[in-house]
């Protein structure tokens, strides 16, 4: 056994079962995981992977059904009350009172962590130094934006210093500023204090700033070790392929289909390209009849690897859920006139009380366009997105949506557009089957034309193995392209995507993004938001949005022009988004 | 005989946890933070203190279950001395209001249009049948629609005619005495004022309301937040958790008592003839046991709606129907007077109503307080059994 001196958290053969009802849901099967001292590991996979799971077990709030957890070298389940004495443990969801200030958030904290009255002013004053929230002591934790509250989070958990620190996805959703904050608050624990952090993420550029990396899917283990472990081994397959003369969209749909091609995905104005190890094609050869154009061999990064390592496990045997799907045509009729705009917004905001949720918004989407908002959690993104589908009524501007003014009749708008909200709104206790049904005849189809539609959408989306299945249980993959289809029943001209990708694998993403842009090939009108940075790549125009105003409008390219600068000739979307976020902050105070 | 020794890693569960900090520092902390976030909070203090007043207000002022001021229809057939002298004593009663209609039609469309309660008719021979023996000669017609106002109307009627008789015998120098003299003397509540029995009894719905609803709806919010997930991860023990729920609303329980007190002796003027401090230890009972049953119903649903629409289910609406508040429990069906034996409030109205309209009769308030105390520990122990710090 692996001296516990060495290892803050030590998971042997861990299994752990949920029942709900009849139905048992296996989170974590038979686990081994070893989280070293002193270092930052990252855990990483889609919903459903088992990583909460892991975290509630580490942190003494769960027992496991088999195998053994030992924190510090205690029992985790046996002794919880030491284990938590000594764990920081940060949920999803920090449990911030949120009718208490931030102070009072503190004091709680401390009174429970049995901080000693004479350090904690010192202790307090270094926790809000470090997370910036010193002006904002007497504000009530529910009127700090989401960032803030992650931050106050954090503090919470640091009012006592930790010797392990448990953070649930302590970025997801936030901006990318006080993204960076948490990061650097987080090193400096480890640096000054030798604190070892596990910390769960959906962003896989995350895993490459920690020193190890678990990845496990679908409550199984599936690697550990530093992330270079993951990325090292295919160096010589990445390229960046740019043809100047062709969006990158097709290029990617074109490399994608190329043989020997494991993994096509547009980064920047280039396309990366991860090529197979077995017979990987020259890689002068993926650029067969385009003259123009280069490709240039890049570092492997994290990404390639969990992608390889996903691909391994469906090419073993597991579900076909990765599989690259055929072109979704839609059979909308054809575009008209490109040139006319699906969608014009003019000096829209939407109020509740005194918060504007929505301010001052203008901008205006072509028809077959992908639209992105980008943005973090409480931008505005969902409340401009219902005022557009006309489900909340807009304090004030213009809202034109197919033509159609949806501030005056709004059902007139909703039979040319679909609807995606968070978390697909399916009813998880019918079947896939019925739930098609019904979302044919919501819209209004009968006869053999729903019986058309619903061959369609169960042939397109691959759903006909699961049609009996409740849509509940489905993988978050199956649901995914099942909430697609019912919003694309009806043919709709525009197609309203509220965070489709939230939460889901990469592969499962990358075949959403894949169905996505054959849509719009085909014409239709596609907004989408997202708080993924590189998937705002795929999108011809974007805006960034942060507290209900929009910071930024323009192409991809545009966009990260504005971010250029000597010491950064090549910006990233973040870098961007940082700058934006920077330079506005700076405009307020 | 070998000698025993105590081994030295008895099992870790029983050794103290190496904490930091006292226990009455995460005590404080707790208690301190459920008195802010109900401060902050508009519809826990609506809770707490207005639905209290309001439902005060109501019982004492607004629900009445005296009858004063029944409108009545009269119909004399033909007046004489007699009859004139028989209306004026029921219109000198305040519990009639009386109607002079023409004829019995009249008065019957009186009673079916509901605009008054009862008919009461005097006829043609009142005067001659009134001096002979064995005659009955008054016809009340009542509306029994509402049976418990017809009974008290009907009394009413009864008790005016016989006053009455009694009066006009004096009168006239007869002695209309029978023989055998019934003497009635009402104790306790000797006005028979409805709002005297009421008024302690909406202290009953009042404590059930904070100790039982409110503390469920709060305790199910801190689950339905996650705010009890980061609670359990601290060294805190799931003893001192339940003890910051039930002190605060212990406190609140008990500033809900005294103003319901207070209202109840200054406003309403109901007698507190039995010790205060009596009264505070049933309270306390009572408070103990609507907090346990509102904790044990948010662990086992932690969802704040169910958690609502199990405590007003099992605890609010039988403090108001089987406790005796309003109706009473000796004249239910026999199987429905078993069921209130399981409801906590029937034992506090019974404490409630003795305290305040009795005294301090302990042959009564002893065993309604044995009642409670067991009552209370039977939830307080299950919820502390069900409440492991562990989420599955």
């Amino acid at each position: 056994m692996t001296s516990s001196d060495e290892q803050a958290l030590i998971c042997q053969s861990v299994t752990k079962t949920f029942r709900a009802g009849d139905r048992s849901v296996e989170a974590l099967r038979s686990l081994d995981v070893a989280i070293r001292r002193g270092k930052i590991t990252g855990l990483i996979g889609p919903d459903g992977a088992g990583k909460t799971t892991l975290m509630r077990l580490a942190a003494g709030l769960l027992r496991a059904d088999a195998g053994s957890v030992t924190v510090l070298g205690l029992d985790a389940a046996r002794q919880s009350l030491e284990v938590q004495g000594s764990v920081g443990y940060m949920p999803q969801r920090f449990g911030l009172y949120e009718d208490l200030t931030v102070q009072e958030n503190l004091d709680l904290y401390a009174d429970l962590q049995g901080v000693p009255r004479e350090s904690r002013e010192a202790r307090y004053e270094e926790l809000m130094h470090m997370t910036g929230l010193a002006p904002f002591t007497a504000r009530l934790a529910g009127k700090l934006s989401g960032g803030m509250k992650q931050k106050l989070g954090l503090a919470c958990t640091l009012v006592h210093p930790p010797r392990l620190l448990l953070l649930d996805e302590p970025t997801v959703g936030v901006d990318p500023v006080s993204r960076r904050e948490l990061w650097s608050i987080v090193n400096r624990f480890v640096q000054e204090q030798g604190t070892t952090v596990l910390l769960s993420t959906a962003y896989l550029d995350e895993a490459e700033r920690c020193s190890q990396v678990v990845i496990l899917h679908e409550g199984k283990l599936m690697g550990q070790g530093p992330p270079s472990q993951f990325s090292d081994p295919l160096a010589g397959r990445t390229f960046q392929v740019r043809i100047p003369s062709r969006k990158n969209r097709d290029v990617q749909e074109l490399l994608s289909r190329r043989a020997g091609v494991m993994d096509a995905v547009i980064q920047g104005d280039a396309v990366r390209v991860l090529l197979a190890p077995d017979a990987p094609p020259a890689a002068e050869n993926l650029l067969p009849d385009q003259k123009v154009g280069s490709v240039v061999p890049v570092p492997p990064r994290f990404e390639d690897g969990f992608i390889s390592l996903l691909k391994k496990r469906y090419a073993d045997g597991a579900q076909p859920q990765g599989a690259p799907p055929a072109d979704v045509s839609n059979g909308t009729g054809e575009p008209d006139d490109s040139d006319s705009r699906a969608i014009d917004v003019h000096n829209v905001e939407r109020r509740f009380g005194d918060f504007y949720a929505v301010k001052n918004v203008s901008f205006d989407v072509r028809r077959g366009e992908i639209f992105g908002l980008l943005g973090a959690n409480g931008a505005g993104k969902t409340t401009l997105f219902r005022m557009l589908c006309g489900l909340l009524p807009a304090s004030g501007g213009t809202l034109q949506v197919a033509g159609v003014d949806v501030r005056k009749t709004a059902a007139a708008a909703r039979a040319r557009i679909g609807y995606m909200s968070q978390k697909f709104s399916l009813y998880g206790t019918l079947s896939v089957m019925d739930n098609l049904r019904f979302f044919s005849s919501a819209y209004g189809l009968t006869g053999p034309l729903r019986r058309e539609r619903i061959g369609w959408a169960t042939g397109e989306f691959e759903l006909a193995g699961v049609v009996d299945d409740n849509s509940g249980v489905l993988p978050l993959g199956f649901k995914q392209r099942l909430a697609l289809a019912c919003a694309l029943m009806h043919r709709p001209q525009i197609i309203f995507l509220d965070e489709p990708t939230s939460g889901v694998d990469p592969l499962a993403r990358r075949e959403f993004w894949h169905r996505i842009n054959a849509l719009a090939a085909q014409g239709v009108t596609v907004l989408v938001t997202t708080h993924f940075m590189e998937e705002a790549e795929y999108c011809d125009h974007m805006a960034i949005m942060m507290a209900g105003e929009i910071l930024a409008l323009g192409t991809p390219a545009e966009i990260k022009q504005r971010a250029r600068s000597k010491e950064n000739p090549d910006p990233t979307m973040e870098d961007a988004f940082i700058r934006l976020i920077d330079t506005r902050s700076a405009e307020v105070s | 005989m070998t000698p025993t020794v105590q081994p030295q890693d008895s099992p870790l569960r029983d050794a103290p946890p190496p904490r930091r900090g006292g226990s009455l520092m995460r005590l404080r902390g707790l208690v301190r933070k459920e008195f802010l976030q109900v401060v902050r909070d508009p519809s826990s203090l609506a809770i707490a203190f207005v639905l209290p007043v309001v439902l005060l207000l109501m019982f004492g002022y607004g629900v009445s279950l005296d009858a004063e001021h029944v409108p009545i229809a009269m119909v004399v057939d033909k007046p004489t001395p007699d009859t004139n002298s028989f209306c004026a004593e029921l219109e000198k009663s305040i519990y009639f209001s009386p109607d002079y209609v023409n004829g019995m039609r009249e008065a019957e469309r009186a009673l079916l249009e509901g605009r008054v309660d009862a008919i009461v008719h005097l006829r043609e021979d009142f005067s001659e049948k009134l001096r002979r023996p064995g005659g009955a000669p008054v016809q009340v017609v009542i509306n029994g629609v509402d049976a418990n106002n017809a009974r008290i109307v009907n009394g009413y009627v009864d008790g005016a005619f016989g006053k009455w008789l009694e009066h006009s015998a004096t009168e006239r120098g007869v002695s209309a005495v029978p023989p055998v003299g019934l003497e009635q003397r009402i104790w306790f509540n000797a006005n028979v004022r409805s709002r005297n029995y009421l008024v302690p009894g909406v202290v009953a719905v009042v404590m059930t309301l904070i100790g039982a609803l409110l503390t469920a709806l709060l305790m199910a919010r801190e689950w339905e937040r996650g705010t009890m997930e980061a609670l359990l991860v601290t060294p805190v023990s799931m003893r001192e958790v339940l003890a910051g729920k039930i002190i605060p609303y212990f406190i609140l329980g008990m500033g809900g008592l005294a103003l319901s007190v207070a209202m109840s002796v200054w406003l309403f003027e109901v007698p507190l003839r039995g010790s205060f401090w009596v009264l505070l230890l049933g309270s306390s009972l009572f408070l103990l046991t609507a907090l346990g049953m509102g904790l044990f119903i948010s662990t086992v649903t932690r969802v704040q709606f169910v958690a609502a629409q199990v405590a007003i289910i099992t605890t609010f609406l039988p403090a108001f129907m089987l406790s005796g508040f309003i109706f009473d429990i000796g004249s239910m069906p026999r199987p429905v007077q078993w069921i209130t034996h399981v409801i906590p409030a029937r034992y506090y109205v019974t404490i409630l109503k003795t305290n305040f309209l009795a005294g301090d009769v302990w042959s009564v308030l002893v065993p309604n307080m044995a009642a409670l105390a067991v009552m209370a520990s039977i939830f307080l122990g299950l919820t502390r059994r069900l409440s492991q710090k562990r989420l599955d």
